[in-house]
């Protein structure tokens, strides 16, 4: 069917969907960069010039910041991705993969800031394991003085994101395994004398790294300018540079947003930088990847010692996440709780009835806010595919980056711009434009999650669906939409997991006005009250683990009479 | 037409009135805050200090129907970052922000910017019970207030110390040298520029230095070098023997007291006399630990709330900063097992029956009582503060 018989809302909500997009990213950029070159009109600037970059120069701690960024952001990815990659080759298929892979949504579902707050109360040198151990087996009776976290060189750090991208990254690899025909491949791997990792690595891995490298440049990206993380888990003498942006932009000196801005900027430039050097690094594995395979060597040793490996790093990255929730948990209903008793000397309520008395209304403008945000943002993914769909034209590698730019570009970078921009056009804070700017978050991870499984959709039963004379509206809404529900309903999980997550946007865009599970429990965090943060965090965590559980259990419950959907 | 025009004007007049409210007229104000909501920005990192709000917005609403709404900050200074970005986009008349908690640079700065409504404090009807000759509540940080915000709160720094493992008091900078260097890694501050890590690094310099008339200077005009110097070469010397070496530090105060209770540090700095009585009843620190001055005095101010220019709810706001002033609120300020923060008022001059309130409440095992406290020592000029913390990160700060 030629474009110009589509009816003219789907013709224009590509569009419409890039604007919502990119017109915040875009505009809050400008917001940056003019600071960022001296123009500050609020503060009564208004000549460009270059000194906030000579500031941010002088600030001993930038060339420290600045490589702990970037060592941080590599690390983390390599491990997750390795991590991942190992597992997959090794273990796809097996017993111990479907446990890890039912854990999924549990471990998407807490929080980063959560996850960082149980990572670090696990390791630190009085935390949970040192306790259990203290003083029998360890002689300590007090904690020893090691920087086990905040050590300086942002090991900590790595291990937290770590373990908090791999389920993101796993479950993109799985989304892209259904497409690349991995069990054919494996076959011919295994007939040819190839064992199970090495072969998956060699048949499999070029296949699947392909689909997901846009999700891995989104977590280099995201490891290289988090906040919250490295705020709880990072080295602080200097801190990375994301956390000094925020540092800077909150000095009461109005001059110091000058300097924020520039190494906004500076921030922005070392992800490009990060992400050119990830894409020639892909050259370089391909290039000895080729060679390594056309070697035919079997490799049977490897494959004997990686399994083992990747079971311990997969399962123990889970297990990580799991014990911190626990003592989220066990931290939520404290009373004292010291250096060296394994568990509290008493157990208090009191956490949880202050919880009760305010945390209903935020509760419900947190799921509001999710909700909606997620209806907008499924309501353009579902008409741009279905656009896509009837043009015949799959989006291009290019429109695919558009899509991508609002999670590679730093939110430290364009989030401030933004603020100014709403105000300008008169839009008062409030639930309406922290939602839109949800949607700019939410909308990327949507179509991520949906596209792959919209596309795959079998197209012959529109054909005949179209036979029987059914209308192209008809066919979607009677034949594809139900058919998908599942990936439908996964993808709308994804979006309210995102949206429950955003701090920064909220804060800045909502005016402070609008508080969220998620606003209430860093500014908690900043209090270092472990009851409430332990409240909080399970809060999050159910917000977010509801409409997961949901997405399992509706397709069951409704298409209980028909196998092969449910 | 007409009727647009009518309606118009309906609309804009109550905009007209926010703008002209005068705070000497009390009942005008009291009428005009009936049914305001007023957006108080506060950091909301202590669970006593958000339910101490929530309490005074149900006493607002049901003395005066004002709604008070608690917007909750990480740092103060992103509401000051609002207000900002609001005169920024034109907008004047009902900024998201009503009431701000506030003091130190952050006022000092909104001030200069003219961000502020004023002046109104001392036109408030329970200004009358504040204790203006006795505590600093007309200069904040020796910038003159001059009615642009309302003190609620007065704070004075102590030392908490874990009885278990440092049972004396220790009483000048010296001392705790001398302890730290025979204890290592007990001891830490928090890392400026959190407001407290830089109020550790003033109160050492106030100790150290014999000219603290210098201090209520801006610190351009002084030799700022050479005044400081003392510092830095007492920090040079303690930073070896702190918590890990003094390469990492806790973000903030209660970061600091989790440290505490880990039993990770036994000495410990607070801005709040009876934050350590609250924090034990709160299982947030052993019962074990007492609190102490320095013989010398320590560093004393008060918290204020000012009005940012363009909030679209002056009146209410007013009526809530006059009910924090009320004795009221402030005898349920001090008692430990809500917030525990020192009282504006002078108790001594307060009617009978608010005084008994007073005099009756139990300020808790770790806090000392007034006397014990002893002499204030006066808050230096902000710029020094910010300049401290920006030598502080040069030297220590930035990975050496």
């Amino acid at each position: 069917m030629p474009p110009s018989r589509l009816p003219l809302g789907l013709r224009l909500l590509p569009a419409l969907t890039l604007l919502a997009m990119l017109g915040p990213v875009a505009a809050g950029l400008a917001g940056t960069v003019l600071p960022a070159f001296g123009v500050f009109p609020a503060a009564g600037l208004t000549t460009p010039s270059l000194a906030p970059f000579r500031d941010l120069a002088d600030w001993p701690g930038v060339v420290a910041a600045a490589r702990l960024s970037v060592t941080t952001g590599f690390l983390s990815t390599l491990a997750a991705l390795g991590i991942v990659t190992l597992f997959l080759a090794g273990w796809s298929g097996t017993r111990a993969f479907r446990v890890l892979e039912r854990l999924l949504s549990p471990l998407l579902s807490v929080p980063h800031a959560a996850t960082a707050f149980g990572l670090a109360f696990l390791i630190a040198p009085s935390g949970w394991l040192a306790r259990l151990l203290s003083p029998w087996a360890t002689g300590w009776d007090r904690p020893p003085d090691v920087a086990l976290t905040q050590d300086p060189w942002g090991l900590a750090l790595a291990a937290g994101l770590t373990v908090k991208e791999m389920p993101f990254l796993l479950l993109m690899a799985l989304a892209a395994l259904g497409q690349v025909d991995a069990g054919r491949r494996m076959r011919v791997a295994a007939a040819l004398g190839h064992g199970r990792t090495t072969g998956w690595l060699k048949a499999v891995f070029p296949a699947v790294y392909a689909q997901i490298r846009l999700p891995v440049y989104v977590v280099l990206a995201y490891a290289m300018s988090v906040v919250d993380v490295a705020l709880i888990l990072g080295p602080s003498t200097p801190p990375t540079l994301s956390v000094q942006i925020v540092r800077l932009m909150s000095d009461p000196d109005l001059a110091m947003r000058l300097t924020a801005a520039a190494a906004a900027l500076l921030q922005l430039a070392l992800v490009a930088a990060a992400l050119a050097v990830w894409r020639a690094g892909e050259f370089a594995v391909a290039a000895l990847g080729r060679r390594w395979i056309v070697s035919g060597r079997r490799n049977a040793a490897a494959d004997a010692g990686l399994r083992p490996l990747a079971l311990i790093a997969a399962g123990g990255s889970a297990l990580v996440v799991l014990l911190g929730l626990l003592t989220l948990a066990i931290w939520s209903v404290a009373g004292f709780w010291s250096f060296p008793d394994p568990l509290p000397s008493g157990v208090s309520g009191r956490a949880w009835s202050r919880f009760a008395a305010t945390g209903g209304a935020t509760m419900a403008d947190t799921a509001l806010i999710a909700a909606v945000a997620t209806a907008i943002a499924l309501a353009l993914v579902i008409g741009c595919l279905e656009a896509e769909h009837r043009r015949r034209r799959a989006l291009s590698p290019r429109g695919l980056w558009l899509i991508y730019l609002p999670l590679l570009v730093p939110q430290t970078a364009f989030l401030p711009g933004l603020q100014t921009l709403l105000l300008t056009l008169g839009l008062k804070s409030g639930l309406g434009p922290v939602i839109l700017a949800h949607v700019v978050f939410v909308l990327p991870y949507v179509f991520l999650s949906l596209g792959d499984p919209w596309r795959a959709w079998e197209p012959r039963f529109a054909t005949v669906a179209a036979a029987l004379g059914t209308a192209p509206g008809g066919v979607l809404w009677r034949v594809r939409l139900p058919m998908l529900l599942r990936p439908i309903l996964t993808a709308a999980a994804v979006g309210m997991a995102v949206s429950v997550g955003q701090y920064l946007p909220t804060l800045i865009v909502g005016g402070g006005r609008v508080e969220t599970l998620t606003t209430e429990a860093v500014a908690l965090a900043s209090g270092g009250d472990r009851r409430a943060i332990g409240v909080y965090g399970l809060a999050q965590t159910g917000a977010v683990i509801l409409p997961f559980a949901l997405a399992l259990l509706l397709p069951a419950w409704l298409f209980r009479n028909r196998r092969g959907l449910a | 037409m007409i009727r647009s025009a009518l309606t118009a004007l309906l609309i804009a007049a109550p905009g007209l009135a926010a703008a002209q409210v005068d705070p000497a007229d009390w009942e005008a104000v009291l009428d005009e805050a009936d049914g305001q909501t007023v957006y108080w920005h506060a950091w909301g990192g202590s669970t006593a200090t958000n339910d101490f709000i929530a309490w005074v917005g149900n006493e607002v609403a049901s003395r005066h129907g004002v709604t008070l709404e608690h917007v909750k900050l990480a740092d103060t200074a992103d509401a000051v970052t609002r207000v900002l970005s609001e005169r920024q986009a034109g907008e004047d008349d009902d900024g998201a922000v009503d009431l701000i908690w506030i003091n130190g640079p952050n006022f000092a700065s909104m001030k200069q910017q003219d961000l502020l409504f004023g002046p109104f404090a001392e036109d408030l009807p329970n200004w009358q019970y504040v204790d203006v000759d006795g505590k600093t509540v007309q200069t904040d940080f020796t910038v003159p207030t001059e009615g642009y915000e309302a003190p609620w709160a007065m704070a004075q720094v102590v030392f908490m110390h874990d009885t278990e493992d440092l049972p004396e008091p220790l009483p000048t900078a010296e001392a705790i040298l001398d302890w730290a260097e025979a204890n290592p890694g007990r001891f830490t501050y928090p890392q400026p520029p959190d407001f407290l890590g830089t109020t550790f690094l003033k109160q050492i310099l106030i100790e150290l230095t014999d000219d603290s008339e210098t201090l209520m200077q801006p610190a351009d005009e002084a030799d700022y070098e050479a005044v400081v110097e003392p510092l830095w070469a007492y920090l040079d010397a303690l930073t070896p023997h702190l918590w890990r070496s003094g390469r990492a530090y806790p973000q903030s105060g209660p970061d600091q007291l989790a440290l505490m209770a880990d039993d990770e540090i036994d000495l410990a700095i607070s801005f709040s006399p009876g934050e350590a009585s609250t924090a034990i009843a709160d299982f947030r620190l052993p019962d074990t630990v007492r609190t102490f001055v320095l013989e010398d005095g320590t560093l004393g101010n008060a918290s204020f709330v000012a009005i940012p220019y363009n909030s679209g709810s002056k009146a209410g706001a007013m009526v809530v900063a006059n009910f924090l002033m009320s004795p009221d609120a402030q005898v349920r300020a001090q008692d430990p097992d809500v917030l525990g923060y020192g009282t504006v008022l002078d108790v001594a001059e307060l009617p009978e029956e608010h005084r008994t309130g007073f005099e009756n409440l139990d300020l808790g095992i770790a806090t000392l009582s007034p006397q014990e406290l002893g002499d204030v020592q006066p808050e230096p000029h902000p710029s020094w503060m910010t300049r401290i913390a920006d030598t502080w990160a040069e030297r220590y700060g930035a990975g050496q």
